[in-house]
C-alpha cells in the first residue's frame, strides 16, 4: 500500500525524496547515517524510492556505540544485506581501548567519546562532504530552528547565529575542502506522521518498538532493559519480566522503556495519539541539562 | 498540569478497529497550509504561536514543566506561564527574549495540518523573513492594537507580496489592552487596506485577538461581540489557498539523471508545474530537443499520470541529449530562454552586492555564473520609494539587470515560484549571499553576435615568439608594484618581447577618469582593468597590470576570464608599516590626517591573495633580484623561452 496522491504524507515524501537527490547530485561523496531506529528506517525507504530503479549512490554508516541493544545490530546488518547496500560500522576504537561505557563513565561522558566524537572521526576518515541525518524539527526547540541543509565548519561545529539562508527548495550546496553539510529530509515531518507513514509503507522496524515481555530494572523513574551482562546490578536489584516497549532507541542503559501493550502498529499510533509525554522524554542523556541538545549540536552531535 | 517530568507511565489503548480505521481515513484526508508569522518584536507572534499549539494540544507535559521552570528564569508575564517559551528555541533568544532566527513549527487540528514558519521582526532580519516566506501561502501579520499600524507592518507586507504570497491575514493582537473597542479595530483594518491595496493580495482579513488570553484565536471571544468574522484558526482552517499549479504549463527541472544500467535511461526530478501522462511530448528547454513521455516511473509502480509536487523519474520514449540542469517543458508552453534578465534580489550578506562582481546562480536546478550589470534602482523597504544605487547592503532589495554565463530557461516567479527564483552564492566564501525572483527576460543579449575572426589569439601570439600572460601585481600603496613591474617590462623588452603596463595611476586618468574610491568603483575599475588585459591577452602580448586592486573576488574574476595558465598573479608583499615609511607620494600621511577617505589598508580593507603564483617581498632583496625572479617564473611557466 502507498499513500495516497494529493494527501500531507505524499507531499511530506515527495519532498523528502526531492532532498536526497539533490545531494546525490551535487556532493562528491555523500553518506546516510543510520541508526536503525524508526526515522532512519523512513529515511533508508525514501532514499530507495528517490533512486528506483538504481540503488542510492551512497553507503549506509552507523556509529556504534557499542552499546546499541542487540536486536538493533542484527537489524541493521540483515537490512544492509537484503537491499544490497554498502554499510560502514565505525566504532571509536580509542575509547573501546580505554573502556569508555554509560555505566563507568556517566551518559554525557560516553556519548561524547563514543558518539559524538565517535562520529566526527569517521566523517573526517572518510571525508565525506555530505551525511543525511534522520532529525526532525518537532522533536526539539533548537532542530525546529536548524536548516534542512545545515552547514558544519572542517572542525564539524554548528553555529546557530551563523547558518545560510534556505529560500523555497533552492539549497546551497557549496561546500570547501573539509567542511560538510549535515542534510535533514525528515525535517519537516512530525512523529506522528512518521507511524503513518511507517503504517501505511508497511516498512520494517526494529521488534524493540513492539511492546513484549522484557527484563528491566527501574533507575531514578526509567525503566531500563538489561540487555546483556555488562549491566551491572545493584545488590538485590531483579531485573523484574514487564510488557514494555520503547519509543526511541539508543544505547541499551539510556534509552528508558514505557510499559505499554501496544504489539502492532495500529496500536502504536493509537497510543501516541493520547500521550502526554513527548518523544526524547526516554532518552536519559537530554535531561542532564536545559538547552543541552543545542550544546551538543554546537559541538557536532547530530 | 505536571509538576515535573513524567516517570515512564502505562497508557491504555482502547480505540476500537473502526475507530482507528475511520482516525486514519480523517489523517489522509487532511489539507495542509505552510504559512508565516511577522510582526516586530513586541507585537506578540511567539506568544500566538505558543497559544496555538497549547490549544490544539500539541505542548506535552514535559514541555510545559520545562517551561513553567523557565517562565520563572526569563518569563515575562509575571506568575502566568510565558508561552513565548515554548517557541523561542536557541538559548541566545530566550536570554533576550527576541526571536533571532527562522523556527518551524508544526499542529494540526481535525481539518487541517499546519507548517508555521516564525520569523523575526527587525529590519535587520529582513532575509529571515524572506526566507521563511519563500515557501508559505499565507501570512499572518501582527499589529499591536494600541500602536497600530507601524513602519515595520509596511516592511513586512511589502517583503510578503515581494515573496508572492496572496494571501494575508492581519491579527489585531492585545486587543484586551484597548479594551476591546471596535472603532480602533476598524481604524487600522482601514488603515492597512489604504496602503496594501498595490500588493495584489487576493484575500485580506482582520481578526482582533488577544494571543495572551487566548480571544478569538481558536475560540470566539465574548469580550468582542461586535466581531462576527472567524476566528484566527477558523480562518486558517477553511481558506482555500490550493492554487492552480497543477493547471499551469507542465514544467520538471532534471535533478538527476537514473542510469541503472544500459537498458533504463530515465530523469528523475520534482514536477514544478503542470501534469504529464506517457504519451505527452515534451522538449528540452533551450535545446528545443523534443520527445515523447514513455513512462513515470516510481518504485510504487509506473503511473498514468503524475502532476505539481510530485517526485518522478521520467522515461522518454527515444535517445536525446538531458542533463542535470535542464527542464523538461511541453512544446506548445515553453519558457523563456536567454543570457539576461530583470530581478528583484534581496541582498542577504554583510559583503555588499556590487554590480560586476561574478557570483554563482543557482536556479531550479541548474547553476551558472552570474554578474549584476545594473542596479535600475533600490526599494526602500520601508516606505516603497525607489531610490538610485550603486550597491546593495545586508536586508537591501534592489530591481536589478544580471547577465549570465550562458543561455538558461526560466519563467517569471509570478507565473512560476520553482523556475523563477534563484539564489546567489559568494565564490570564494560559498555563502548564500542573495535570493532572486525574476521578472522578465530582457532581449538586448541576442542582438549582440560574436563577429568570427580569421586570425586568432594563437597566431597573433606566433608571430611575437611568445605565448600571452597576464602578470597580475597585486599589493598596499607603495608596496613597490610599479617599480618591480617597470624592471620586468624593461628586462622583457631588451630580450625582444611585446609587452605592455596598465598601471592604476595611469588608467585611473583615462579608461577610469569617471570612477571613485567607494567599493563599489574599486569593483569597476577592476572589471574594466581586467576586460583591457583580456585584449591584450587575446592581442598576444604580455601585459604586466599594477594596481593595488584589493578584493579577492576581482581577482578572480580577471583570472578567471583568461585561459588556465595565462594568468600569473604576483604578490607585491610589503608590511603596511614599511608602505606607511616610504610614502612615496604622501599619500599615508594624507589617509591618516582623515584628509584621504576609503584608503586601502588605513580605512578600507585588503585582501591578500592566497593563490598567488609568487610571492616577493620588497624587505628582502633588492627590486633588480625579486624582478628577475618574475622573468624567470615566466621562463618556468613557458611564457618565454
Amino acid at each position: 500500500m502507498a499513500v495516497d496522491r494529493g494527501s500531507h504524507l505524499k507531499r511530506l515524501e515527495d519532498e523528502s525524496i526531492h532532498i536526497i537527490r539533490e545531494v546525490a547530485a551535487e556532493f562528491r561523496n555523500p553518506v546516510m547515517l543510520y541508526s536503525i531506529g524508526k526515522d532512519s528506517a523512513v529515511m533508508l525507504h525514501l532514499a530507495m524510492k528517490a533512486f528506483y530503479p538504481s540503488k542510492p549512490p551512497f553507503p549506509l554508516m552507523h556509529v556504534d556505540t557499542t552499546w546499541k541493544f542487540r536486536e538493533m545490530v542484527e537489524f541493521r546488518d540483515r537490512k544492509a544485506r537484503e537491499l544490497g547496500l554498502d554499510l560502514i560500522v565505525h566504532i571509536n576504537e580509542e575509547g573501546v581501548r580505554d573502556g569508555v561505557g554509560p555505566f563507568t563513565h556517566g551518559s554525557a561522558y560516553h556519548t561524547q567519546v563514543m558518539k559524538t566524537d565517535s562520529l566526527k572521526q569517521a566523517l573526517t576518515k572518510y571525508g565525506f562532504d555530505a551525511a543525511f541525518g534522520g532529525a526532525r524539527r518537532d522533536e526539539e526547540k533548537s532542530r525546529a530552528k536548524e536548516r534542512v541543509f545545515s552547514f558544519r565548519t572542517a572542525n564539524h561545529g554548528w553555529d546557530p547565529k551563523n547558518q545560510r539562508p534556505e529560500l523555497w527548495h533552492l539549497y546551497n550546496c557549496r561546500v570547501a575542502k573539509g567542511e560538510s553539510i549535515r542534510v535533514f529530509p525528515l525535517s519537516n515531518w512530525t512523529e506522528l506522521d512518521i507511524w503513518q507513514y511507517i503504517m501505511m509503507e508497511n516498512i520494517e522496524i526494529v521488534p524493540l518498538y513492539y511492546a513484549a515481555m522484557r527484563p528491566v530494572v527501574e533507575r531514578d523513574g526509567t525503566l531500563i532493559m538489561v540487555d546483556d551482562d555488562r549491566m551491572p546490578l545493584a545488590d538485590g536489584e531483579e531485573p523484574e519480566q514487564k510488557l514494555v516497549r520503547f519509543r526511541t532507541l539508543g544505547c541499551y542503559p539510556l534509552t528508558g522503556a514505557i510499559e505499554s501493550s501496544a504489539a502492532t502498529l495500529p496500536d502504536i499510533v493509537a497510543e501516541m495519539l493520547i500521550a502526554r509525554t513527548s518523544e526524547r522524554q526516554g532518552r536519559v542523556i537530554d535531561q542532564d541539562e536545559n538547552a543541552s541538545m543545542e550544546k551538543k549540536k554546537r559541538e557536532g552531535y547530530f | 498540569m505536571s509538576q515535573s517530568a513524567a516517570p515512564a507511565s502505562t497508557v491504555a489503548v482502547d480505540l476500537s478497529p473502526e475507530a482507528f480505521a475511520e482516525y486514519l481515513e480523517s489523517q489522509e484526508k487532511k489539507s495542509f497550509l505552510r504559512f508565516i508569522t511577522c510582526g516586530s518584536v513586541d507585537d506578540g507572534k511567539s506568544t500566538l504561536i505558543g497559544r496555538l499549539l497549547f490549544e490544539t494540544k500539541l505542548i506535552f507535559e514535559d514541555q510545559l514543566a520545562a517551561v513553567e521552570r523557565d517562565s520563572k528564569k526569563h518569563g515575562t508575564t509575571g506568575d502566568d506561564i510565558d508561552l513565548a517559551l515554548l517557541v523561542d528555541g536557541l538559548e541566545a533568544e530566550r536570554q533576550q527574549g527576541i526571536t533571532i532566527d527562522v523556527a518551524y513549527r508544526f499542529f494540526t487540528t481535525d481539518k487541517r495540518k499546519f507548517i508555521v514558519a516564525d520569523t523575526p521582526g527587525h529590519e535587520q532580519y529582513t532575509r529571515n523573513m524572506a526566507t521563511g516566506a519563500s515557501t508559505a501561502d499565507l501570512a499572518v501579520l501582527l499589529v499591536d492594537a494600541r500602536n497600530g499600524i507601524q513602519v515595520q507592518t509596511k516592511r513586512h507586507a511589502f517583503l510578503v507580496s515581494l515573496l508572492g504570497i496572496r494571501h494575508v491575514v492581519l491579527a489585531i493582537n492585545k486587543i484586551d489592552l484597548v479594551n476591546f473597542d471596535q472603532n480602533r479595530y476598524e481604524a487600522i483594518k482601514k488603515d492597512f487596506a489604504s496602503f496594501a491595496h498595490g500588493f495584489d493580495f487576493d484575500t485580506m482579513v482582520a481578526v482582533p485577538i488577544s494571543a495572551r488570553y487566548g480571544d478569538n484565536v481558536v475560540a470566539r471571544s465574548e469580550r468582542s461581540p461586535w466581531y462576527d468574522g472567524p476566528t484566527l484558526l477558523e480562518h486558517l482552517e477553511t481558506i482555500e489557498v490550493q492554487s492552480d499549479l497543477e493547471d499551469r504549463p507542465f514544467r520538471m527541472p532534471v535533478q538527476w539523471v537514473n542510469r541503472p544500467n544500459l537498458d533504463f535511461r530515465g530523469f528523475s526530478g520534482t514536477i514544478a508545474t503542470g501534469r504529464v501522462r506517457p504519451g505527452d511530448p515534451v522538449v528540452v528547454a533551450g535545446s528545443g530537443r523534443e520527445a515523447k513521455i514513455a513512462r513515470i516511473v516510481t518504485m510504487d509502480g509506473d503511473l498514468e499520470e503524475a502532476a505539481a509536487s510530485e517526485a518522478v523519474t521520467i522515461v522518454l520514449d527515444r535517445e536525446i541529449d538531458v542533463s542535470r540542469g535542464d527542464i523538461l517543458v511541453p512544446p506548445s508552453h515553453r519558457p523563456e530562454v536567454a543570457d539576461q534578465f530583470a530581478a528583484h534580489i534581496v541582498w542577504m550578506a554583510e559583503q555588499h552586492l556590487y554590480p560586476g562582481r561574478p557570483y554563482l546562480l543557482k536556479i531550479g536546478t541548474r547553476s551558472v555564473t552570474a554578474q549584476v550589470t545594473e542596479i535600475k534602482h533600490r526599494i526602500d523597504v520601508n516606505t516603497f520609494d525607489h531610490l538610485a544605487a550603486k550597491e546593495l547592503s545586508l536586508n537591501e532589495v534592489g530591481f536589478c539587470n544580471i547577465s549570465l554565463s550562458e543561455e538558461i530557461a526560466f519563467d517569471p516567479y509570478e507565473a512560476n515560484r520553482d523556475t523563477g527564483a534563484f539564489i546567489l552564492v559568494d565564490r570564494l566564501t560559498n555563502q548564500t549571499v542573495g535570493a532572486g525572483m525574476v521578472w522578465f527576460a530582457l532581449r538586448r543579449a541576442t542582438n549582440i553576435h560574436w563577429q568570427a575572426l580569421d586570425v586568432d589569439k594563437n597566431t597573433r601570439a606566433a608571430l611575437k615568439g611568445q605565448k600571452p600572460a597576464v602578470l597580475w601585481f597585486t599589493g598596499l600603496s607603495g608596496s613597490g608594484k610599479s617599480t618591480i613591474a617597470n624592471l620586468v617590462e624593461k628586462k622583457l623588452n631588451a630580450q625582444g618581447r611585446h609587452t605592455y603596463i596598465l598601471d592604476g595611476d595611469n588608467v585611473r586618468h583615462g579608461l577610469n577618469r569617471d570612477l571613485g574610491f567607494t567599493d563599489a568603483d574599486r569593483v569597476e575599475n577592476i572589471r574594466r582593468v581586467a576586460e583591457t588585459s583580456k585584449l591584450f591577452v587575446d592581442a598576444g602580448m604580455i601585459v604586466l597590470v599594477s594596481f593595488i586592486s584589493p578584493f579577492r573576488s576581482e581577482r578572480r574574476m580577471a583570472r578567471d576570464m583568461v585561459e588556465d595558465g595565462e594568468f600569473l598573479e604576483v604578490f607585491i608583499d610589503t608590511p603596511i608599516e614599511v608602505c606607511r615609511q616610504r610614502d612615496p607620494k604622501g599619500l599615508y600621511k594624507k589617509a591618516d590626517a582623515g584628509q584621504l577617505k576609503n584608503f586601502t589598508g588605513v580605512d578600507s580593507p585588503y585582501e591578500a591573495p592566497v593563490e598567488a603564483e609568487i610571492v616577493i617581498d620588497t624587505t628582502v632583496g633588492e627590486p633588480e633580484e625579486n624582478a628577475e625572479r618574475i622573468v624567470t617564473l615566466l621562463r618556468e611557466r613557458g611564457v618565454i623561452d
